[in-house]
């Protein structure tokens, strides 16, 4: 009895013991920053930016590339606010498209004194509870990808978004499919996700209001591979377009299966397709593809290609869609950071005068977009852009963009 | 070492000084620190210590009552990582209530039940519909979303809603016994969550893939819960409302009746136990402690969407259970908070700092490795390592020790016909 | 709708062969192992999974070296199979002598348990090195066998539309039909099998026979694993994209077809496979014609695992197997 009321103990201890190295693991990091700055002031100096994407799981991709050109505009700010007195660094948490897990993120950012701003979310589905716990602790957030419509309808006076919305693509993807591709009858198949539903919906009414037929809106499942099924529906529908709202994983295959199947219609699709993986997944099956994105092609501008190359020489990878849209995030959040700390005296801001000053902020030249926020937080110079892939190459090619005056 | 814990176990004013002392270190520990995670989770562990002791179940339940509703948030209440603990402690109080509720059917009543996470998405929908103005859309009367007092009424109808499922899917499926009763119940799981997802069409109820966002949060005398550290209160009350049901339902007769279904159910059936509703009992019981939580989870998250109830969820819910041990109930709690804690703060803090690492060029670790994702890994060597080598968990499971010579005693004493109150000296270990 | 329903049937009927297929050679390994040690081995979809990364390794390790130009498709198909099928059947192997023989007399909870922790294991432990390999865990293969052929159905009969099939189906189909016609001849005509049907009838008296328990389970497992590894490989080879995560939704359909069949018995489990996958396509194409649009196709899941427990609840013992008295 008593030996094993010992173990029970031991075990139990060992366990806790373990916990708490791993804690003061996290411990010693805060520490360490502390020593870093010369020991006094408790690191006061210090001005953290976090970053919030899916650094695991399906979508890893985008987030990553998110993050790490968050991670590129920050490393080149570094200098300027040395001048300025403050130290900035980036701390990456990771959503794993998670609502639940990006409010504990949220909470943690929130905590955490030194933080003065976010970029993020990759997912709506975990940006709009995320940004409600932003906006009680008033931490700017700048969206690079969020599309859906809620993000910023709910009207919270942190949340901005560089990218253009859904009931802005949804709809610029109709009006290029019906007008420019003549598409009559289309069938419409979504990923059951918020953001696919969501950008479904808004192309099937801008298509309707075309006067377009919709014969099919079927859903399909995350993470599957056989999407016979849907397609054989298409197969007995005979569209003139199909078009899919989602993500890359599942886009690809199901270009790829259609095209198998002798369905030689155009396929077209939202933002959610703009990856590299997408292509490689695909392979020559791509071809015909059209995309609607809300990010601009970046290696048009000379500015790009030199971003797209610092890029690639830091990281050793080729930029993703919305790598350069990390980047102008950050760019557009540490610009709002710099006016509040100079209307400041130079002294450290308080949060809600950085929040204030980022949704201030008109005429931003970042990498693929030029930036002003209107007062619900959305960008004014924010566009569609219109992509087809003609090979299996990635970036496809630029057909058209779509502004929004 | 022996010795030395037998003369503390032996000595009650050694014990009272020892946790006395700890708990008045580690308070002021967190009280004077910043943000440290470990001050946070050292007080927190003082109600282990608390378990280990040999006080009274009176004197247990005052000490933690007076650490856990004042001096947590108390010492919490200085630092600026408030909210961040407040919210780490909220939700382990929701998932320790999921795990006994989960250790009823399974501890107690030897039922996998791998879909469990079911339950508490209806608990959240329940709330969530209602509490949204989502409800418009088929209710033909009243109009939505409710106001924040309902919430206190909503916290029984999701128990209620959800002991009701329990039931509902408990006829069909207690026909099945073992290991297909396990993959029964994670079909059910994962056709609720896709009919969750789906019941946007014909009519919108759930809102599909949508999820319900800005829902209402729960008011008390116009004061509106927003924050982790009022939220705490609410999971306190409800938390302690369940650890006393369990206890109180485990050692009674339905409680032995579970015991008994679990050793051998045709034994249990010869000797007079009612199969079908002994199961159905504990379906039920363990839905509900799901559903109430569920209903206080959407109004702190106030979001809900599909996505928050996978199957990873219903297996993280098992793994406290196995970890802390089946059956056990300060075993499952102890299990519920570590598999928690571990999850939302010890995985990010490592990950964070390894990042920091990275980014200063100390060392460079792949990202592939990055602890915040090894989730599944780090379940899987739990279950592993538990099942072969502790089925039993970290803290056993005990039944109480009925003395032999005292019952036969008391036997005699009834077949001589005197009339007189047994004294059952029943020794329970708590 | 009747007419709708015909005018897809050939295409339907064609890609629900392909997936029932695959569903049945998993469903084999389900079956072998419950009918070996009353098991169900939640690890088994993870095999399959496996397979198919180690599958598609090979084939890029091959195309990395340009070999797979140079020699022919079938002889890299029947080479990465081989490769696969031992890799996976030494895992099973050693799966077993790990996680489940300390475990044989323990109450089945605990047994159901480590196999889930194996299968978490397992996924993780996949994801990570494709993960570490390739920056993503969603690993894309070569195309070995792309050709279409187009199948005129409507010369049959005009309600028919005209099907098209990759030519990959076809060697799906005859890899599998070759598989699963070995195994039969394996099981019922040689000497091992009957030690493996001894052991199943009775584990005990079996022992007394001088039949190897041990060997024969881990035999058993060898074969089972051996494969559903192989049954990755055929469904990278027809899907082309494989993730970690793959093994779990198949793994749980192909239990449904093994249970749908009866499980224990490996012909069943055959047919139950084909069934389960004809019957899921057939879902996931009519059901939106059949309810009007209310039921869309992403209740495909749904159906099959409704299936699952309407036959668990109301015949255990599934279309060809044995009803069993349990004793006390």
């Amino acid at each position: 009895m008593v030996l094993k009321k010992t173990l029970s103990i031991l075990a139990t201890t060992t366990l806790a013991v373990g916990i708490l190295a791993g804690c003061s693991g996290g411990q010693k990091n805060d520490t360490a920053n502390n020593g870093g700055n010369g020991g006094g002031g408790g690191g006061s100096n210090v001005i953290k930016i976090a970053t919030q994407t899916p650094l695991s799981g399906g979508s890893a991709t985008l987030g990553e590339s998110i993050k790490l050109g968050a991670q590129l505009a920050l490393e080149e700010q570094q200098a300027n606010f040395e001048k300025l007195g403050f130290k900035l660094e980036l701390v990456p948490y990771d959503d794993q498209g998670d609502p639940k897990k990006g409010v504990a993120n949220a909470q943690l950012i929130g905590a955490d004194k030194q933080v003065f701003g976010v970029v993020g979310h990759l997912n709506s589905g975990v940006a709009i509870p995320s940004s409600e716990i932003y906006e009680k602790y008033s931490i700017p957030m700048v969206s690079p990808a969020n599309t859906a419509t809620d993000v910023t309808d709910r009207g919270l006076k942190t949340v901005n978004r560089i990218c253009a919305r859904d009931d802005f693509q949804g709809p610029a993807g109709a009006k290029f499919a019906v007008e420019k591709l003549g598409a009559k009858k289309i069938f419409i198949i979504q990923d059951k996700t918020a953001y696919g539903t969501g950008l479904a919906e808004a192309f099937k009414k801008g298509a309707e209001e075309l006067g377009a037929q919709i014969l099919g809106f079927e859903g399909i499942t995350v993470g599957e591979k056989d999407f016979n099924g849907v397609l054989n529906q298409v197969l007995a529908k005979k569209p003139d377009l199909i078009y899919f709202g989602g993500l890359y994983t599942e886009g690809g295959l199901l270009i790829k299966q259609a095209r198998d199947k002798g369905i030689t219609v155009p396929i077209m699709g939202g933002d959610g397709l703009d990856s590299s993986t997408l292509v490689q997944i695909a392979g020559d099956a791509v071809k015909n593809t059209y995309m609607t994105s809300a990010a601009g092609l970046t290696t048009v501008t000379d500015a790009g290609k030199q971003f797209a190359e610092k890029y690639k020489q830091k990281f050793g990878k080729e930029i993703e869609s919305y790598s350069a849209y990390g980047y102008d995030a950050m760019g557009v959040l540490l610009k709002g950071l710099e006016n509040a700390i100079k209307a400041n005296g130079n002294k450290l801001p308080t949060r809600q005068q950085v929040a204030e000053e980022v949704r201030k902020v008109q005429d931003y030249q970042g990498v693929v977009t030029k930036v002003s926020f209107d007062e619900k937080g959305d960008n004014k110079y924010a566009k569609i852009y219109i992509y087809k892939f003609d090979e299996a190459k990635y970036p496809a090619k630029l057909e058209d963009e779509v502004s929004k005056q | 070492m022996k010795n030395w814990l037998h003369t503390i176990q032996q000595n009650k004013r050694l014990q009272a000084i020892i946790v006395g002392l700890y708990i008045v270190v580690t308070f002021f520990s967190l009280y004077l620190a910043q943000k440290s995670v470990v001050a946070f989770l050292l007080l927190l562990s003082s109600l282990l210590l608390l378990y280990f002791t040999t006080f009274s179940n009176r004197v247990k339940w005052l000490i933690g009552g007076v650490v856990m509703v004042v001096l947590l948030p108390l010492a919490a209440s200085q630092g600026e990582a408030y909210q961040s603990y407040m919210e780490v402690a909220t939700l382990v109080g929701i998932y320790i209530a999921m795990a006994l509720g989960l250790n009823i059917v399974v501890g107690m009543a030897g039922l996998l039940d791998l879909g469990f996470v079911a339950f508490f998405a209806l608990g959240a929908y329940t709330y969530g519909i209602f509490a949204t103005g989502q409800a418009n859309n088929f209710m033909p009367f009243g109009h939505y979303p409710l106001s924040g007092e309902s919430f206190w009424v909503f916290i029984f109808i999701g128990c209620f809603v959800a002991a009701l499922f329990g039931i509902l899917l408990g006829v069909p499926v207690l026909r099945v016994k073992g290991d297909y009763l396990a993959i029964v119940t994670l079909g059910f799981g994962e056709i609720i969550r896709i009919i969750f997802n789906n019941l946007d069409k014909p009519v919108n109820i759930t809102n599909g893939a949508m999820g319900l966002a800005s829902v209402q949060p729960p008011r008390l005398f116009g004061i509106d819960f927003m924050y982790p550290s009022q939220f705490y209160y609410i999971v306190l009350v409800i938390l302690i409302t369940v650890i006393f049901a369990v206890r109180r339902l485990e050692f009674s007769k339905i409680g032995r009746a579970w015991k008994a279904v679990r050793e051998n159910e045709i034994a249990a059936q010869a000797m007079g136990i009612h199969l079908v509703k002994t199961k159905l009992m504990a379906f039920a019981v363990g839905a509900s402690f799901s559903g109430m939580m569920g209903v206080v989870f959407a109004a702190k998250q106030t979001f809900v969407d599909p996505t928050s109830f996978t199957l990873l969820e219903s297996i993280t819910i098992l793994v406290m259970v196995i970890l802390g041990g089946m059956g056990s109930v300060p075993g499952v709690i102890l299990g519920a908070a570590l598999v928690t804690i571990l999850n939302l703060q010890v995985l990010t803090e490592l990950t964070n700092w390894l990042n920091q690492l990275s980014l200063n060029g100390v060392i460079n670790v792949p990202d592939a490795l990055s602890p915040a994702k090894m989730q599944r890994f780090i379940f899987g060597v739990i279950l592993i390592l538990f099942a072969l080598y502790r089925p039993q968990g970290l803290l056993p499971a005990k039944n109480p020790v009925f003395d032999e010579k005292e019952l036969k005693d008391a036997d005699k004493l009834v077949n001589a016909g005197v009339q007189k109150e047994v004294p059952q000296n029943v020794h329970l270990d708590s | 709708m009747i007419n709708e329903v015909l005018h897809t049937l050939p295409q339907v009927l064609i890609d629900g062969l392909t997936l029932g297929a695959v569903y049945a050679i998993v469903a084999l390994g389900y079956t072998m192992v419950y009918g070996i040690l009353e098991l169900i081995n939640f690890a088994h979809g993870e095999i399959f999974m496996t397979g198919a990364f180690v599958g598609t390794a090979i084939l890029l390790t091959f195309a990395g070296f340009g070999w797979l130009a140079s020699m022919p498709a079938l002889v890299a198909l029947v080479l990465v199979l081989v490769v696969t099928s031992v890799v996976t059947g030494l895992l099973g192997m050693g799966i077993e002598r790990v996680a489940y023989r300390p475990l044989r007399n323990a109450p089945k909870l605990i047994t159901l348990i480590t196999a889930i922790g194996v299968s978490f294991l397992l996924q993780d432990i996949v994801r990570f090195i494709a993960e570490l390999k390739n920056g993503n865990y969603i690993l894309t293969g070569p195309s070995l066998f792309s050709g279409q052929i187009g199948i005129k159905a409507s010369s049959i009969s005009s309600i028919f539309n005209d099907a098209s099939v990759k030519s990959s189906f076809f060697i799906v189909l005859i890899v599998a039909v070759i598989m699963m016609v070995t195994l039969d001849f394996f099981v019922n005509k040689t000497k091992w099998g009957m030690a493996m049907r001894a052991v199943a009838q009775d584990r005990e008296t079996a022992a007394l026979m001088s039949v190897n328990v041990n060997k024969v389970i881990a035999l058993t497992f060898f074969i089972g694993s051996a494969l559903g590894g192989a049954t990755g490989v055929l469904f990278a080879i027809q899907y082309g994209t494989i993730d970690p995560y793959i093994g779990f939704i198949l793994g749980l359909k192909a239990f449904t077809a093994a249970v749908l069949g009866g499980i224990g018995n490996i012909r069943g489990a055959m047919f139950g496979g084909i069934l389960l996958g004809v019957m899921e396509m057939f879902a996931a194409a009519n059901l939106p014609v059949v309810s009007h649009g209310v039921l869309g196709a992403e209740y495909k899941d749904v159906f099959a695992f409704a299936i699952l427990i309407i036959v668990l609840i109301f015949k255990p013992e599934g279309l060809f197997g044995k009803v069993s008295v349990e004793k006390v």
